[in-house]
């Protein structure tokens, strides 16, 4: 069973004054993987940009680089996708080694290390919104008892997650520490995804930060509307044998069929659909509108 | 001289590198320790004395001079070089240069196929946990496979006469300039000795680094421009940076000189874009580009990393090279040295244990009472720690924190430093200090090169065992002896500058530079109007025998807005002068007057920057509390002349670029401003029937000279409007400057292509049009001359608004862009 998304993302920047000189970088590009293919892509840009690069990151992810050299007041960046979705296979998390064990396959020994573990090891430490604390160990105490496996102690970190943490768009921004939400216990997807990146790093243990979309149904009897969703994101776990496995501690669910993958990386500051530098502008507030619409196959 | 060994401890456990264990003077060292036998205290004094003349004429300084709340901690240095012989130069030199070859080859790895994390030699933790790990890196292979293009070592001495290596410096290695002034400032000390002990020149390394950088800097065929950049003035060793790139021959700039236009760096300067062709940083790697590395940093060039990795411009060290500074990495080398090269290390390191090995962990927390314990990366929020130091409830904590994240603590044993006689002027004897040695090398063209020398640095107590310039030590200049005479390292004659090569004018002037000399312009004029009035005002109220000159000079002050208005005369006059939290006050100006000096200090003559500091620091230290009216009055004096001198650095003494023409404009605009506001003012009030007042008005316009000599008579009104408004031989006439104002614009904007000023061109008409006869034989008596009087104030106003209208224009045409503020962006 497959599922069918068109996805629009719109991001538009109106600026208070002239911006004379912008450089982005858009991760808007689903990456290619297993339970994935990107079936149509285009990205429409207002103004032109003076260069445009399309390249793979070192994560291995879609990146566009645009710079902007004439003085604009406005920069619209819409991002067209045609995505197949298909279906993971099941896993059964006892048969994840104990969380401890992968801890260790993951610690320096001075022996050889595996290309997967390598790959793996990226994603263990710190990174700009992830530091780790004593605080998230703490935290995560409980699902982690010892000889644990892994993936069935990860999966209850999702749900204490959810079962604790109240969803509040108002309540943080892209910077707000996450030592605060830990505290506040409220935040969206992103502190989310950022807190059980940083539970499950704080005890030697790889995780990564996926952005992506989400399909959401409307209201009963409702249509869906245009520009109602949101971008989305969710985290990773390596797991020696099973690999690396989804959670989205957002919605206590293991992402399948619903979750439409765009990029990886440390965290959010890695994948940002769309971050830049502007010379000028004045006051600023973009306005981003996602759809995401099941089409019939 | 008593025998200076007399009261010099020979302390047993510890090297000395002036004594042999049986307390006999080193045989290096044997002639400089006679010269100081044989001198008088006296002479040693003199030296002394002279070496702390240099180090305040040069302004050298650890911390930042010219800041005025800043911390002005000058430079210190010993008298007594570290010396070091022949043989054991050998040695060091080849250590060095082994060990510069070996962390190039770990970057390139680490930034390359990364085999060193998968064959086992290296932990991944100490690489990807780095926060100078910068994986937008990855993958960029620099010229000539260069990641260090300058590096540098911190080595201790240990008992066993070995030196041993305590941390490794690659990101932006400071300290070489010092090591080069002290050169400059020490060699002087002991002319003779110098050249006796044929003490190895430095000249050749700095040349090495020019080469190197010249050579590997994509130039596309044009010659090659290279940039040092600065975090700016704030940063503890900016003196260093600017040291280095006038030694260097290189522009000084902060990020905001620098913008990157289709993966290009270019300099901003008054004439538009120049490319850039390499930059020298010294600027933290994860800051220099905020659209790629550090989003949050102010202080980068958006861009910077894409033109780097399009192979546009060369990053000396390259971006990414931090990731070396870790004290974690010290025990892996040796091996990794014998798996890249098949070679033993030749310098030692220090017993290093990195936690993240279980095994290590144990040890390390067993022996913690005799370890140090340091962060593995620059980001940690923990300061090392000696283990003996904590009590047993603390090293229990300490513990509990490594074995939450082992792999982010090192336990190191302690550094044995070795100890060197410093001379100590105020008993007049030698003592004995705990050294440490920082050596530098630059990568050549087959091969690194070391510097015969280096930056040592002495413990600031008897008993320290720490070396740091941060915690008050002092330095002294290395000199390593050679065997034969020195020769051939005449540095900068080296290139050939023939008649095609000729620069008659500074092309990389940044804009920024030129902006901030309008204002030093603006400021030095604006400092010497208010100290005028001021003392017009403070002399007459210390005399008190003229209360109605005092009274109109305060009426003009308070409409300058030089006075504040509350308050009784003296609490203003001092308010005025010295107020801190009055934002008008002269005390205010001077301190903007430094802080604009200080961004052009590369322009700026060393007298002339003397002559600044000078100035400085008597504003600085004049009491507010407590004022002494005649004391204040003395320094107005003194402040005016030094104003003086510095307008006579500005006419003779700087080259007449494009940067000097903006000063003199910023002088000229300010001049014609405060001229024509102060006129205005004064003819609208009554202290122009008043001699005291024409008086004193003569003296702010300094001509009250001229004026008796011309007339030997009293101020009146019609000579003395003559002589300070229409007079044009005379400078502080307003039809003068008037005129050169009109002039010195039209052709800056002839020069840039820029609209015409059309208003100053009709003031100066109507300005000199106008006839003092009409004050003469005023046809109706007194009212007439009144509206005679109050037409000409309000043509003087009009002058006065018109200069400050020029200035923004200017200031608009010419640094706008220096203003624009990069912001960064961010959408979900």
């Amino acid at each position: 069973m497959n599922a069918h998304y068109q996805i629009l993302h719109d991001t538009h920047y109106h600026y208070d004054s002239p911006v004379s000189l912008a450089q982005q970088l858009a991760h808007l590009w689903p990456r290619a993987c297993d339970w994935q293919r990107c079936t149509e892509q285009q990205l429409l840009i207002s103004p032109e940009p003076t260069t445009r690069r399309d390249e793979l990151d070192v994560f291995g992810n879609p990146l566009t680089r645009l710079a902007f050299e004439r003085p604009h007041d406005e920069l619209l960046v819409n991002a067209r996708l045609s995505v197949e979705v298909l279906a993971r296979p099941e896993l059964d998390f006892n048969l994840s080694p104990a969380w401890e064990s992968t801890c260790n396959a993951l610690t320096y020994t001075g022996r050889p290390l595996a290309a997967p573990l390598l790959e793996a090891c990226r994603y263990r430490f710190e990174s700009p919104y992830v530091h780790l604390k004593r605080s998230f160990v703490e935290f995560s105490e409980s699902c982690f008892p010892p000889g644990r496996p892994l993936m069935v102690g990860v999966r209850a970190l999702m749900e204490k997650i959810f079962e604790e943490f109240t969803f509040d768009a108002e309540a943080t921004q892209v910077a707000t520490p996450l030592v605060e939400v830990l505290e506040r216990r409220r935040g969206v997807c992103q502190d989310f995804a950022h807190l059980m990146l940083a539970c499950v790093r704080s005890r030697g243990l790889a995780a990564r930060y996926v952005s992506g979309y989400l399909l959401t149904q409307p209201p009963p009897g409702q249509p869906r509307l245009i520009g109602a969703d949101a971008s989305h994101a969710w985290v990773s776990v390596y797991c020696p044998v099973l690999g690396w496995v989804d959670f989205d501690p957002t919605n206590n669910v293991q992402p399948a069929l619903e979750h439409i993958t765009l990029a990886w990386g440390r965290d959010f500051s890695d994948v940002s659909p769309l971050r830049g530098v502007i010379l000028g502008g004045g006051a600023h507030d973009p306005e981003v509108r996602v759809t995401v619409m099941p089409l019939e196959s | 001289m008593p025998d200076l060994l007399d009261r010099y401890p020979l302390t047993t456990g510890t090297y000395h590198e002036l004594l042999d264990d049986s307390g006999a003077v080193r045989t290096h060292w044997r002639r400089l320790f006679d010269q100081l036998q044989r001198s008088t205290p006296a002479q040693l004094l003199q030296r002394q004395s002279l070496l702390a003349r240099q180090i305040q004429e040069n302004g050298v300084t650890y911390n930042v001079y010219a800041d005025p709340k800043g911390a002005d901690r000058p430079w210190e240095l010993d008298l007594l070089p570290h010396v070091i012989e022949p043989q054991e130069w050998k040695h060091l030199s080849a250590g060095i240069a082994q060990r510069a070859r070996l962390l190039n080859a770990v970057l390139a790895d680490l930034y390359g196929p990364q085999r060193l994390i998968s064959e086992g030699l290296l932990p991944a933790e100490l690489v990807f946990g780095h926060n100078n790990f910068l994986w937008p890196c990855q993958g960029i292979a620099p010229p000539d496979g260069s990641f260090l293009h300058l590096y540098a070592v911190d080595l201790a001495r240990a008992p066993d006469g070995r030196w041993w290596v305590t941390a490794d410096r690659t990101q932006a290695p400071s300290g070489a300039g010092y090591a080069l002034e002290n050169r400059m400032i020490v060699s002087r000390a002991f002319p003779d000795l110098y050249r006796d002990l044929k003490v190895r020149h430095l000249s050749g390394f700095f040349r090495t680094l020019q080469e190197t950088l010249a050579r590997q800097a994509p130039s596309d065929g044009e010659s090659p421009l290279v940039v040092l950049l600065t975090p700016g003035r704030f940063n503890e060793s900016y003196f260093e940076h600017l040291y280095l790139a006038r030694q260097l021959g290189y522009p000084l700039v902060e990020g905001g000189d620098l913008t990157v236009r289709d993966a290009t760096v270019y300099l901003k300067t008054l004439s538009g874009l120049r490319r850039v062709h390499a930059i020298m940083r010294r600027l933290d790697d994860d800051f220099c580009d905020p659209l790629e590395l550090r989003t949050d940093s102010a202080l980068g060039v958006p861009g910077l990393l894409e033109a780097v990795r399009q192979g546009r411009v060369l990053v000396a060290n390259a971006l990414g090279s931090g990731v070396l500074e870790s004290p974690g990495l010290l025990g892996f080398l040796p091996k990794i040295n014998q798996y890249l090269f098949g070679e033993e290390l030749l310098l030692p390191s220090i017993a290093t244990w990195w936690c993240g090995e279980p095994p290590v962990l144990a040890q390390a927390l067993e022996k913690l009472p005799q370890l140090l314990i340091k962060p593995a990366f620059p980001s940690q929020s923990f300061s090392p720690v000696f283990g003996r130091d904590l009590s047993e409830a603390q090293r229990g904590q300490l513990a509990a924190r490594m074995q939450a994240r082992p792999y982010a603590y090192v336990a190191q044993e302690l550094a044995q430093l070795s100890q060197a006689p410093v001379w100590q002027a105020e008993d007049g004897q030698i003592q004995p200090r705990a050294i440490g040695m920082r050596m530098y090398a630059v990568s050549g063209k087959d091969d690194y090169r070391v510097l015969p020398g280096g930056l040592t640095r002495v413990a600031a107590e008897a008993d320290a065992e720490v070396v740091s310039m941060q915690r008050g030590g002092a330095s002294k200049d290395t000199w390593v002896l050679s065997e034969q005479a020195p020769g051939g390292e005449q540095w900068k004659a080296q290139r050939t500058v023939g008649v095609h090569d000729l620069v008659r004018r500074d092309p990389y002037l940044p804009s920024r530079v030129v902006e901030n000399l309008f204002w030093f312009g603006r400021y030095c004029e604006r400092c010497d109007g208010s100290a005028r009035l001021l003392r017009i005002m403070l002399a007459r109220y210390v005399d008190g025998d003229d209360p109605q000159a005092l009274q109109s000079a305060v009426a003009l002050g308070e409409s300058l807005m030089l006075l504040p208005e509350e308050g009784e005369l003296p609490e203003r006059l001092l308010a005025a002068l010295l107020g801190d939290d009055w934002s008008f006050s002269l005390r205010s100006n001077l301190q903007r007057l430094q802080w604009a000096a200080s961004q052009v200090r590369g322009k700026l003559s060393r007298e002339n920057w003397q002559a600044l500091v000078e100035l400085q620091r008597e504003a600085m230290e004049l009491e507010t509390e407590e004022a002494d009216f005649g004391e204040l009055l003395d320094f107005l004096n003194r402040l005016v002349m030094s104003l003086a001198a510095l307008s006579g650095f500005a006419l003779d003494d700087m080259t007449r670029d494009e940067g000097w023409r903006f000063l003199m404009i910023g002088r000229r605009l300010e001049r014609l401003q405060f001229l024509s506001s102060s006129l205005a003012a004064f003819l609208r009030s009554d202290a122009v029937f008043d001699q005291a007042g024409l008086e004193w008005l003569l003296e702010l316009g300094n001509s009250s000279i001229t004026y008796r000599s011309r007339y030997l008579a009293v101020a009146q009104l019609i000579p003395v409007l003559d002589l300070l408004l229409l007079d044009e031989q005379n400078p502080h006439a307003v039809l003068f400057q008037l005129k050169l104002v009109a002039r010195t614009l039209k052709r800056l904007n002839d020069d840039f292509a820029a609209p015409k000023e059309t208003a100053l061109p009709e003031l100066v008409v109507r300005l000199s049009r106008f006839d003092l006869r009409c004050l003469e034989n005023p046809l109706f008596g007194e009212a007439s001359l009144r509206a005679a009087l109050d037409g000409l104030a309000d043509l003087l106003q009009e002058v006065a608004d018109v200069s400050g209208q020029v200035s923004d224009r200017l200031a608009l045409r010419h640094f706008a862009h220096v203003d624009d503020v990069s912001q960064r962006t961010v959408s979900v």
